[in-house]
């Protein structure tokens, strides 16, 4: 560890002066922000300040190039063990889904728990079964992604995560490409994840499921936080004039 | 609008083959026309051709022949050991029928209605004589008993797949033999030819070709400098260089180059091993740059979502990257691979007599024939036929079972 102080123990992810470029193009520009077990915080912010790329860095799909970055005490480095590590406890849903189009939802949900945690085939599909109970498709379990609907799929990536039971959960816009009577359901089954007392980050610009389940709330802009709060403060009071003015147009 | 809350048929369209005639053919008085002066074209190109087919063809050349045309110069005493080889196909054949059903059944029932036509088929004694016509009508009582066989125990798929393998290794050293095997004679490679030597050649360049074309790919998109450097390398250099030269270099080069008497001893002193390096090679350069076309395709999301779900590399490249890379580019994969048949042919280049090499050899080697060019090529062309329309139906089948462009 190579940060000052230690972070504390229920701090899950500590994120200390994180740099990140494309090219020439300064992505995250000394972003620091901590995240205590069993917070939901949502991360909104005009599109282009390195939301995405924030997220993304915490399980290294992106490696940053400067600053600290712990996750669940484990330092991201390009020690490649840290990295799968870390991979097996943060769980990820993406904007495009990308569920496994060539295995049915049943594979999809079992390929991991079988190949990294050498789980028996017959205890992963005990397993993928209730958690397709949970987000309330478990009549799909044998149909190919190709023939679920957006919204069905986006559940599935989210039961697919599950399936390694993280004890973080990353949503990169994880509604944006659904139709609007799709939206709920997805949202429906974050809700409940939150409130089953999950780690969660995600990037949306859903306020109203924001101002219902977020604890604290992060507004981006040119690749760093420009106000963080709880949400209530964030809300009601905001402190910075980028997020007043971004907060009303996007309510 | 209105809405109609029942659901309706769609609209029936009748037509029988004159409706369809009509339709097709003659539906506008222009159409009706260019019909007329089609078929009137056709009438006068196609005569010459189908009267010497049925009336003036001499197919003596090809019948007199038949054995050359399908081993070459294997020894005629060992001639059941081909019988044998092709038993164990046909067997394996009736289990994959049974087992995989599918592409596997049409090509079982296939070979047991060509091999029944074979044994029937109305020729002298002299040109297939009783105990051939007796060989090969036991192919599909054994593709039978195959089928029966698999109803009876329960073969699991993987098993088969390994059992195929196993097969190619048996069927290869039953028709080589050893000095130390009795009553199996060894058998020169240069003895094997024919047919035998084109499906031998095919095979043992697809089997080996693939894995090492898949294999490149990956290489050169590897995020190691050295080992993208080799591969890209080795494709170009390969893909720049035309087969025939590349089977005049592994004859020549490669006993220069590679050491003497070690273990690659059965590459160095064996022409047609030389010939199975060169057509590898070059159809392995070929794969690699069709399965890279493959990897392209696969969307990056598609590898972000495998890593984060903790997949190491391996894994991801295995169960996630290359079942969808190669499943994108079957269409182009099995084309190289009927290339790869085709170009089989040119090892008669370095004194191989397969199919094509018999063909020309038997025209050229006596008088007798030499007339009958046209009955040889043709027979030719329609034996190479048979084997690529059946690798592009066998394609056609697999992109459907699995679904290529709809999921």
């Amino acid at each position: 560890m190579t940060g000052e102080e230690r972070p504390a123990a229920d701090d899950i992810i500590v994120c200390r002066e994180v740099h990140k470029w494309f090219g020439d193009f300064h992505v995250l520009r000394g972003l620091s922000i901590t995240v205590k077990r069993g917070d939901v915080v949502v991360v909104f912010g005009p599109s282009g300040s390195g939301k995405s790329t924030f997220i993304r860095v915490i399980n290294r799909l992106e490696e940053h190039q400067r600053g600290d970055v712990i996750v669940d005490g484990i330092e991201l480095t390009h020690d490649i063990r840290n990295v799968e590590l870390v991979r097996r406890e943060v769980g990820m849903v993406f904007q495009s889904f990308n569920i496994f189009p060539h295995l049915t939802v049943m594979q999809n949900i079992t390929l991991a728990p079988m190949r990294v945690l050498r789980r028996p085939r017959s205890e992963a599909e005990k397993q993928a079964m209730e958690l397709l109970e949970r987000v309330g498709i478990p009549e799909q379990a044998a149909k190919y992604p190709a023939e679920l609907s957006g919204g069905q799929q986006q559940r599935v990536a989210i039961a697919r995560a599950l399936a390694m039971q993280p004890k973080i959960m990353l949503f990169d816009e994880p509604t944006s490409a659904l139709d609007p009577e799709m939206i709920k359901e997805v949202l429906d089954v974050m809700r409940e994840l939150a409130g089953s007392g999950m780690t969660m980050i995600v990037v949306t610009h859903e306020m109203g499921f924001a101002r219902e389940v977020a604890d604290r709330m992060a507004m981006f802009d040119e690749g760093t936080i420009i106000e963080e709060g709880t949400t209530a403060q964030v809300f009601d009071n905001p402190q910075h004039e980028r997020t007043k003015l971004f907060l009303s147009q996007i309510l | 609008m209105t809405t109609s809350p029942e659901i309706l048929k769609p609209p029936v369209i009748t037509t029988g083959p004159i409706g369809w005639i009509r339709t097709n053919l003659f539906s506008t008085r222009l159409n009706a026309l260019l019909t007329v002066v089609v078929i009137a074209l056709l009438y006068f190109l196609l005569r010459p051709s189908l009267t010497w087919l049925f009336f003036d063809a001499e197919w003596a050349a090809v019948t007199s022949n038949l054995k050359l045309f399908a081993v070459g110069q294997y020894p005629s005493d060992e001639m059941w050991r081909v019988g044998v080889v092709v038993l164990i196909v046909s067997l394996l054949a009736g289990l994959s029928w049974r087992v995989w059903s599918g592409v596997a059944r049409t090509f079982a029932r296939a070979g047991g209605v060509i091999f029944v036509a074979m044994a029937f088929v109305p020729l002298s004694l002299d040109s297939l004589d009783v105990e051939a016509r007796l060989w090969i009508l036991a192919n599909p009582f054994v593709i039978g008993l195959g089928y029966l066989l698999a109803r009876v125990i329960n073969v699991p798929p993987g098993r088969l797949i390994i059992a195929w393998a196993a097969a190619f290794v048996l069927v290869l050293f039953l028709l080589r033999g050893s000095g130390w095997m009795p009553g199996l004679p060894e058998v020169r490679t240069t003895q094997l030819g024919g047919l035998m030597l084109t499906i031998l050649l095919s095979v043992v360049g697809i089997v080996a070709s693939f894995p090492l074309g898949v294999l490149l790919a990956l290489g050169r998109r590897s995020s190691l400098p050295a080992v993208s450097m080799f591969c890209t390398l080795f494709i170009e250099l390969i893909r720049g260089v035309p087969l025939i030269t590349l089977l005049f270099m592994t004859q020549i080069i490669l006993p220069l180059v590679l050491p003497q008497d070690t273990f690659l001893d059965f590459i160095v002193r064996d022409r047609v091993m030389r010939a199975f390096v060169a057509i590898t090679v070059f159809s392995a350069a070929y794969m690699a740059e069709n399965v890279r076309g493959g990897l392209q395709a696969v969307p990056l999301g598609q590898i972000d979502a495998a890593k984060a779900l903790g997949l190491n590399g391996f894994n991801v490249t295995l169960y996630i990257v290359l079942p969808q890379a190669l499943r994108a580019v079957i269409p182009a994969i099995v084309g190289q691979l009927i290339t790869l048949l085709k170009d089989t042919s040119l090892v008669a280049i370095v004194a191989l007599l397969d199919i094509v090499g018999i063909g020309r050899s038997i025209i050229l080697g006596n008088v007798e024939w030499r007339g009958s060019q046209r009955e040889v090529y043709l027979f030719l062309a329609a034996v190479f036929w048979i084997f690529t329309y059946s690798m592009s139906y066998a394609s056609r089948r697999l992109e459907e079972a699995l679904g290529v462009g709809r999921r």
